[in-house]
């Protein structure tokens, strides 16, 4: 039959293959294994050499939720040992209309993964005709993550973060994953990467429960600047280039990435604070709220 | 010894034609209208699960009417030729034409195979671009035949009556409001023996109804309009 490699593109007026007829997953991932094996990650020969120097690595994201939300932020830079191979890398996608995914590790396989991921969720809410569970989004990427591990045993690892709006729940959660694709909620905030040591100490002194969105962007900033003045692989504003981090905002009305000019306008405030007291705002040292 | 009875090819045709087409003339209209915005798809639907209307990708959608079994596996392969070729190339390059070419070799081979009974449906695919001059609709027939629509496009039970209420009454580059003021109306218009016109008004909760919409945000323009803001919408125009 013609066009049964749809993977490498059937030609125009070919007719559908037979097994796209047939009642099936809802899986796009299961869908490119059966048609196009080579196109899925986990598929693909392992190298049997180590190469963790020789594709470019995301480092720093950073999460935390607010009343009514979540939002994700990602520093710019990657880097390729101890070199920097982009200073403008996106490391923050949307995965759907109410959840967003943020790469730490191999910078080639991530975005090949979220697109993957993307594609997943997309795949099923058509198909089905609703969306998955936010845990079920959760597991799907805690699948694709297991698929990477021999290539995150030669060094090539990815590991992302996952945040969203849980309609159900009505809350902001996140979700942290290991290389091995062990999955965990997180409460509050939490960072992955490189510089994540670092932005994790700041998020813990800055975090509050009842942040509103402008000041939960500002406190993530401020973890990325921390994380950046600590960690050589994370990128701090670039304010000669005017390049600066990436902030996702996901809320009950769905998300969207934040206008270039309000992250500019917080980066901006950050910067002048630093300027006044290079190690950023203090945390009190007595507790807050009497009681 | 028996002989088996001759049929002429024009006979068998013929028959598998009148098959496909009773089957499809049991069911409501789906009407599809051009509007400055983008492209309007509505239909007489008592349920809310079992669509007609869907989405297939960014800026395509697809309607059917006829068997929901078969036209739900052809939407089916729909979505998974367009997500697997955008997959593998851009999603720039998932295009209405070549998703309806698919279609009509499928159906075209189904029809003219002498072992599978052809497919009772009727399919509409369409495809929004950056202006309304861009935008594509095509009907696609039981056997496979594919028709370049234009302004609107109707198939399904009264076709013919529910196509000439459009003709009166379609206007170029009406808003939504009006659009869909003009397709439920034209849905709901209908003539006895005697050729007088018996309207009935389609109550907002037994339509489906979805739009293409090119003001939408986000790459995906596919947007359901649900009861309550149909009759938000619908309460605009009557106004």
């Amino acid at each position: 039959m013609v066009g049964d490699l749809p993977g490498s593109g059937s030609l125009p007026g070919a007719r559908l293959p037979a097994s796209y007829l047939t009642p099936g997953s809802s899986s796009f991932v299961d869908l490119l294994s059966t048609h196009a094996p080579d196109l899925v990650p986990g598929r693909r020969p392992v190298p049997d050499r180590a190469g963790a120097d020789i594709a470019p690595h995301g480092t720093t994201i950073v999460s935390l939720t607010f009343p009514g939300g979540v939002l994700m932020a990602g520093d710019r830079r990657a880097t390729m040992g101890n070199l920097i191979s982009s200073r403008d890398i996106e490391k923050v996608f949307p995965a759907d209309e109410f959840s967003c995914v943020g790469i730490a590790g191999t910078a080639g396989l991530a975005v090949e993964m979220v697109r993957l991921f993307q594609l997943e969720l997309e795949h099923y809410e058509k198909i089905e005709g609703t969306t998955l569970s936010m845990q079920g989004k959760a597991n799907r990427l805690a699948a694709l993550i297991r698929g990477n591990l021999g290539l995150a045993m030669q060094g090539l690892a990815v590991v992302p973060l996952y945040a969203g709006y849980d309609l159900d729940a009505a809350a902001g959660r996140i979700f942290s994953y290991d290389v091995v694709g062990g999955r965990s909620e997180e409460t509050g905030f939490h960072a992955v990467g490189s510089g994540s040591l670092f932005a994790r100490g700041s998020l813990k002194k800055l975090y509050r429960p009842d942040l509103d969105a402008r000041t939960a962007a500002l406190v993530a900033l401020q973890a990325l600047y921390d994380a950046a003045d600590d960690d050589s692989a994370t990128g701090g504003p670039d304010v000669a280039r005017r390049i600066f981090p990436i902030v996702h905002v996901v809320t009950a009305e769905g998300g969207a990435r934040l206008p270039e000019s309000e992250v500019t306008a917080l980066a901006e405030e950050v910067v002048a604070g630093r300027l006044v007291r290079p190690d950023g705002p203090p945390a009190r040292l007595e507790q807050e709220g009497g009681a | 010894m028996s002989t088996p009875f001759y049929v002429s090819p024009e006979q068998q045709m013929k028959d598998r034609a009148d098959f496909a087409r009773k089957g499809i003339a049991r069911g409501r209209s789906v009407v599809a209208v051009q509007y400055a915005d983008g492209i309007l798809f509505a239909s007489e639907n008592p349920s809310q699960a079992l669509h007609k209307v869907s989405e297939i990708y960014d800026r395509i959608a697809f309607a059917a009417v006829g068997r929901y079994n078969e036209f739900e596996s052809l939407r089916i392969a729909g979505v998974r030729l367009a997500d697997m070729r955008g997959f593998s190339y851009d999603r720039r390059d998932v295009t209405a034409r070549s998703l309806a070419n698919a279609y009509a070799q499928t159906l075209g081979a189904i029809f003219s195979s002498g072992g599978e009974k052809p497919y009772e449906v009727e399919i509409f695919v369409g495809e929004i671009g950056g202006e309304a001059g861009a935008d594509q609709l095509y009907r696609l027939t039981y056997d496979g035949q594919v028709f370049d629509e234009h302004r609107y496009a109707v198939m399904g039970g009264a076709a013919d009556v529910v196509g000439a209420y459009l003709e009166e009454h379609y206007t170029e580059g009406a808003d939504l409001a009006t659009a869909l003021g003009v397709a439920v109306a034209a849905l709901g218009h209908s003539r006895n023996e005697r050729g007088e016109t018996t309207d009935r008004e389609i109550g907002v909760e037994q339509l489906e109804v979805a739009v293409l919409d090119r003001t939408r945000i986000q790459t995906r323009k596919f947007r359901r309009l649900r009861a309550q803001q149909l009759a938000s919408v619908l309460g605009a125009t009557s106004a």
